[in-house]
């Protein structure tokens, strides 16, 4: 009965999207039986194959909204009347994309829960139709199939309902998710995108005449003997109460311990299906459309959605096109940020200069992208050719050789001013006129860098995040003299480097850094006042941040950490104040620096898994012991007051203009800072949460410790009048 | 009084209107013996043919490289009468057949180059051993050269490069393979503790590597089918190509079916010249190629895709099929050939070699190919009389003709204003091709350039173009013109 199979296909042109021309979308057929016009969808009758097409007008993905939803069903129900029609394919006529889930302007829409229960009951009635169809469906995927947009294709599997992991088309079909992988084609008769429709279309047809003569078996076939033997095995397990007991209570671990009880969806994905296995499908159903609505109407979900459209937004130029497209890129340093810098390009097509002072640094630069590149292949996200390839857009060199030809320089020296004016200077000298000068620095303000430049109007920053090719961020700075043209070139190279980009303005510690530094000021407060790094560690995970506090020290580097409480102190003065730099300075002194000299607050061994406590660090923080102060150091207000410092310094910055907008300062938290995103960044944190509770809270704690925590303006101004969001 | 002769022909060759006084002026007896390429007032055979966009494509102060005759040994499926042989012995079978066809003196020959694919590691350059075993002088170089499918057309322009340069005269070119035995290693983990072993010095240090050891090292490493930079098989590639181009199974089928029928026609009439018998050790004397088998459409229809199943087009019975099997030709240098006394058969004119993307136009090398090397040459598709193209699949062959003819892909992958053109098909491989008549990767070349000398000579053709693809994404083409009769 469950006629429904997927026919996906392997997109690999992603990058090609916006090249398509429109052209070739709508098409009529000669022999439709249905010619009225829907919006969403359309179907032809080839022979006695249905085709419908999904694709939403004016819009670069499919998603599944309430006119998609009626529209289908309509379709369906001609479908399925028909005489004619003995099979149907589902097909996009978008170039890799099937659906991409459900429509969220939809859900935002909804300010009930029963709203969107009833939303999802529609879908699922949808879903249901398409399981239970006397007449063969065949989902022709092209490109990206995302939640409700799978299941109208396949049976979601366990591991993917929950993770929401992506999952590349050949392990689709070996996961059984699919039944045939059609190859994208290269160029024919038309341009490869459009011909590769076409074919994936000819394919399904021939695959749905095949089912409704029965000619092919819908069953899947079981490759292996012991898959066999083990799906067999694993259904009888299941058919036992008590296995199932345990194996329920099993997953539950592991998703509290994942999550740590801060996303409520996958505990109730877990409840759907126990609901649907011990009280049968349609309890399942009803139980999964009630939770869908609950979930809907989180904050969770709210702060997540609202980081999705933000990321997207971060992810486009607003600046236009630059003038020049940047082609050969050098950057200056082979450390750890400047071959990072190096590896997210050269896998994008960007030739790139790789320079250093010495063979030595040098050479760990290029072990570095190649150690990078050589994991993907391990991986199977790349073929050992391909990375050959990428391999070969790098040139190591100690000299200026090539950098007359360069397109963009991106320094990542050592974070040292007076280096960093040797560089440009020296650069300077060499660089053709149109070349852009970026200086990738935590912490060093881009105009005393620029201050000793021949065209500051060049001269821009790129704030990458270590370890450059995971994290997704890109800060970038400007002065008041660098040009529109320079931002758009750095946002261009960010952005093709892959890169989710905010754009600040130049002041101390830009926006993220300047951000973290009163946290951090807090952090080692909170140690010297006596709670352990993994107390400490321990109360931060489970407020939401991916990385312990402590932990995040040892991560950044404690002489980077001092460098920058140092600097930003200096500027700010009392309202970093908080931990005392003793510690970090005494730490420096024995030479724990942190994960990269093997020791910080933690002991770091090649192929330890878990890490113990430096002892050492102990007598550092004894002779530095601060009283602790019993009414603010409870376990929540420990909390509170790193997320309250870090919260007020964020909305500082909206509030002095280094931020732009509110969107950049939470992606640029979250994606550059781990800050929880759970809670979707400091400014829909002050939405969600209630900015009248923050300020409250930094008054508490203003009593007991000061200035450090004195709200600034803006936010007292929301609290205040309680309709000003900074998300309407 | 040769060297005036020479200078006399290339001066007459590109001055037409110097035809009169040359004609007027030319003794008798020189008319007879030379060469006078293409002057000669239209051929007869020619008349009815439209008139060439040029007489002849001698250059100036250019040598004339000229084919005297070329041989093959029968084209056979792999596994079967040559089984037990080397490559070298098939090549040598080439060489001796050559030698004995123009009986041309060993010592004459200053060169031979010839063309493989899958090498076999003790013979790597396979030339030598070759020519060593054929009686050849041991004072005559050869070396082995290798560009997949288009190996042996390397090693005939490495010739033609030779001569033209004034290096050489006389150099044999050719090409072999033998996919009957394939060179299959042990991994390389294997290989490693191998060699370390052979350099362990003391028992320790044997008994150390040797506890190393484990099962999985003995599993072997077969010779690569798939292209090195995209791990896609050849055909894998083709059907995607097919499909790209909206070619159907039946059409390939259809095309795989004229290629079997012409070859057998071409068989039975006796008009696959090249061929030379083969006595195999301790078998009988092979005497034609035993993969020409023309079947009905019913039955080709009933084949399983043999690369993307279960909905691809490409089968066993529109692809060409794994091959034993060597060809060489004797190449000279035109005024060397008439010294000797040869009447030769063709001139090998303008060559091109192309490259393309190795993924999705892997196959596309004829349409790259052709359009260039009719331009430099000078001629139009209407000049050629005579097309030879490897066919490696129907669905390649019938993707390239289809390319060749659309403007779109001209325009849009090729930078040309407007497509070339397809061949004509009753002018196209119609004694059979590689479908047909079998694909030995490194001898490949050679058959299709006799092939279309012996199609000129016999159809009294002037000018004839070879084309042909090849792993990596590469293709090749060439003029070949008629040696006046």
């Amino acid at each position: 009965m469950v006629a429904s199979r997927a026919v996906g296909s392997l997109s690999r042109f992603t990058a090609s999207r916006m090249l398509r021309c429109p052209g070739y979308i709508c098409r009529s057929f000669t022999r439709s039986s249905a010619l009225l016009t829907r919006t969403h969808i359309n179907y032809g009758v080839k022979g006695d194959v249905a085709v419908i097409r999904i694709n939403s007008p004016n819009s670069k993905v499919n998603t599944l909204g309430q006119e998609v939803h009626s529209e289908f069903i309509e379709v369906m129900n001609e479908v399925w009347s028909s005489n004619q029609i003995r099979s149907a394919v589902l097909i996009s006529s978008k170039p890799g994309c099937f659906i991409a889930g459900a429509d969220l302007n939809m859900l935002t829409a909804c300010t009930t829960s029963q709203e969107v229960t009833q939303i999802s009951q529609e879908a699922q009635r949808m879903f249901e139709k398409v399981e239970k169809s006397t007449k063969p469906i065949v989902a022709a995927i092209n490109g990206s199939c995302l939640g409700g947009g799978l299941e109208v294709g396949v049976p979601a599997a366990f591991d993917m309902m929950l993770t929401g992991r992506g999952i590349r088309a050949d392990r689709a079909k070996k996961m059984g998710l699919v039944d045939q992988l059609v190859e994208p084609l290269g160029p024919g008769i038309k341009p490869p995108e459009e011909r590769t429709i076409e074919y994936l279309e000819e394919v399904a047809i021939t695959f749905a005449k095949g089912l409704a003569d029965k000619k092919i078996s819908p069953k899947r076939d079981k490759g292996l003997v012991e898959t066999f033997y083990l799906t067999e095995l694993t259904s009888y397990a299941m058919s036992i109460p008590f296995v199932r007991q345990q194996i329920y209570k099993k997953v539950e671990e592991k998703v509290r311990k994942q999550t740590k009880g801060l996303y409520p969806a996958p505990l109730k994905i877990i409840d759907v299906v126990k609901t649907g296995i011990e009280q049968g499908s349609d309890a399942g159903y009803l139980s999964e459309s009630q939770k869908f609505g609950e979930l809907a109407m989180t904050k969770e979900s709210k702060a997540l959605m609202g980081l999705y459209r933000g990321q997207t937004l971060c992810k486009k130029n607003k600046f236009g096109a630059p003038q020049k497209e940047v082609k050969q890129l050098a950057i200056l340093g082979a450390g750890l940020m400047g071959a990072g810098i190096a590896q997210v390009s050269v896998d994008k097509g960007l030739q790139t200069i790789l320079k250093d002072a010495t063979l030595a640094a040098l050479g760990r630069g290029q072990q570095q992208v190649f150690r990078g590149l050589n994991d993907k292949v391990k991986k199977k996200a790349l073929t050992s050719f391909e990375r050959d390839t990428f391999f070969s857009n790098l040139t190591g060199q100690l000299d200026y050789q090539g950098f007359e030809k360069a397109d963009m320089v991106i320094e990542a020296v050592f974070e040292d001013l007076s280096l960093k004016h040797k560089v440009l200077k020296e650069v300077e000298a060499v660089i053709p006129d149109h070349c852009v000068f970026a200086s990738n620095t935590s912490a060093l303000p881009i105009n005393e860098i620029a201050a000793v430049s021949k065209r500051p109007e060049k001269v821009i920053g790129m704030h990458y995040f270590s370890p450059v090719d995971k994290m997704q961020l890109l800060e970038i700075i400007t002065t008041q003299k660098t040009s529109k043209d320079t931002t758009a070139s750095a946002v261009e190279v960010g952005l093709k480097q892959g890169k989710v980009i905010i754009v600040v303005k130049d002041g101390p510690g830009f926006y993220t850094t300047r951000c973290l530094a009163p946290m951090m000021s807090e952090v080692i407060r909170i140690l010297q006042e006596g709670v352990g790094p993994k107390k400490l560690d321990s109360l931060t995970t489970s407020f939401g941040f991916p990385v312990g506090a402590a932990t995040l020290v040892d991560e950044v580097g404690v002489d980077v950490a001092k460098h920058v409480a140092e600097n930003l102190g200096n500027v700010f003065g009392e309202r970093f104040a908080g931990g005392s730099l003793e510690v970090l300075k005494g730490m420096i002194s024995k030479g724990f620096l942190g994960r990269k000299s093997g020791k910080g607050f933690y002991i770091y061994q090649e192929g330890v898994k878990n890490k113990n406590l430096n002892s050492d660090v102990d007598s550092i923080l004894a002779s530095l012991k601060m009283p602790s102060q019993p009414d603010v150091s409870s376990d929540e207000d420990i909390q509170y007051r790193l997320v309250t410092r870090f919260v007020n310094e964020a909305v500082l910055c909206l509030q002095e203009g280094v931020l732009a907008t509110p969107t950049e300062g939470d992606i640029g938290a979250v994606f550059g800072l781990g800050f929880p995103p759970s809670l979707g960044g400091p400014f829909r944190f002050v939405d969600l949460y209630g900015a009248q509770k923050i300020v409250d809270r930094l008054r508490k704690y203003e009593a007991a410790y000061g200035k450090q925590f004195t709200p600034c303006q803006l936010l007292v101004d929301h609290a205040s009048s309680p309709n000003k969001k900074f998300y309407q | 009084m040769w060297t005036i002769f020479k200078v006399f022909i290339e001066f007459v060759n590109n001055t037409a209107s110097v035809l009169c006084f040359c004609v007027f002026f030319c003794p008798r007896g020189m008319w007879d013996r030379s060469s006078l390429t293409g002057i000669q007032p239209a051929p007869p055979a020619l008349e009815a043919v439209q008139a060439k966009s040029k007489q002849t494509l001698a250059k100036p102060n250019m040598r004339n490289i000229v084919v005297v005759d070329g041989v093959r040994t029968p084209f056979l499926l792999s596994g079967t009468s040559y089984k037990d042989l080397m490559p070298h012995d098939l090549a040598r079978a080439a060489l001796s057949g050559l030698l004995h066809r123009t009986s041309v003196p060993k010592d004459v020959v200053d060169y031979i180059i010839f063309g493989t694919v899958i090498q076999e590691v003790k013979t790597s350059n396979v030339a030598r051993e070759a020519a060593l075993g054929a009686g050849f002088s041991d004072r005559t170089p050869a070396h082995t050269v290798t560009m997949a499918c288009i190996s042996s057309n390397q090693a005939m322009t490495t010739a033609v490069g030779l001569i033209a340069s004034g290096q050489c005269d006389v150099v044999v070119a050719g090409g072999v393979e033998l996919m009957s035995d394939v060179p299959i290693r042990h991994s390389r983990k294997m290989r490693k503790m191998m060699l370390d072993l052979s350099k362990a010095k003391t028992l320790g240090q044997r008994l150390s590597l040797i506890s190393q050891f484990r099962l999985n090292f003995l599993s072997p490493e077969l010779p690569a089918v798939a292209e090195f930079s995209t791990n896609e098989t050849m055909g894998h590639s083709a059907d995607r190509l097919a499909a790209a181009f909206a070619i159907s199974r039946l059409e390939q089928d259809e095309y795989a079916l004229r290629s079997h029928s012409l070859a057998k026609k071409a068989q039975g009439e006796g008009l696959l010249s090249d061929v030379v018998p083969f006595k195999v050790p301790g078998k009988d004397t092979v005497t034609q190629d035993n993969g020409i088998r023309p079947s009905s459409l019913e039955q080709m229809a009933k084949l399983k895709p043999a690369f993307i199943k279960p909905y691809g087009t490409v089968t066993a019975a529109n692809s060409s099929f794994l091959t034993d099997g060597a060809s060489a030709v004797l190449i000279l240098a035109e005024e060397k050939a008439l010294a000797m006394g040869y009447k030769p058969k063709a001139y090998l004119r303008d060559f091109v070699y192309v490259s393309q993307d190795p993924k999705d136009q892997l196959l596309l090398g004829p349409t790259y190919a052709t359009p260039k090397v009719l331009e430099k040459a000078g001629l139009t598709m209407n000049d050629i009389d005579a097309f030879e193209f490897h066919e490696a699949f129907s669905g390649q062959i019938l993707a390239n003709l289809k390319a060749m003819d659309s403007d779109w892909f001209a325009q849009n992958y090729m930078g040309r204003k407007a497509k070339v053109g397809s061949p004509p098909l009753e002018k196209f491989n119609i004694w059979g091709g590689s479908l047909s008549l079998g694909h030995p990767f490194g001898a490949t070349g050679c058959r299709l350039v006799m092939a279309t000398a012996n199609r000129l000579q016999k159809e009294g053709g002037q000018y004839g173009l070879v084309a042909a693809c090849a792993a990596g994404g590469q293709g090749h083409a060439m003029i070949v013109e008629a040696y006046p009769k």
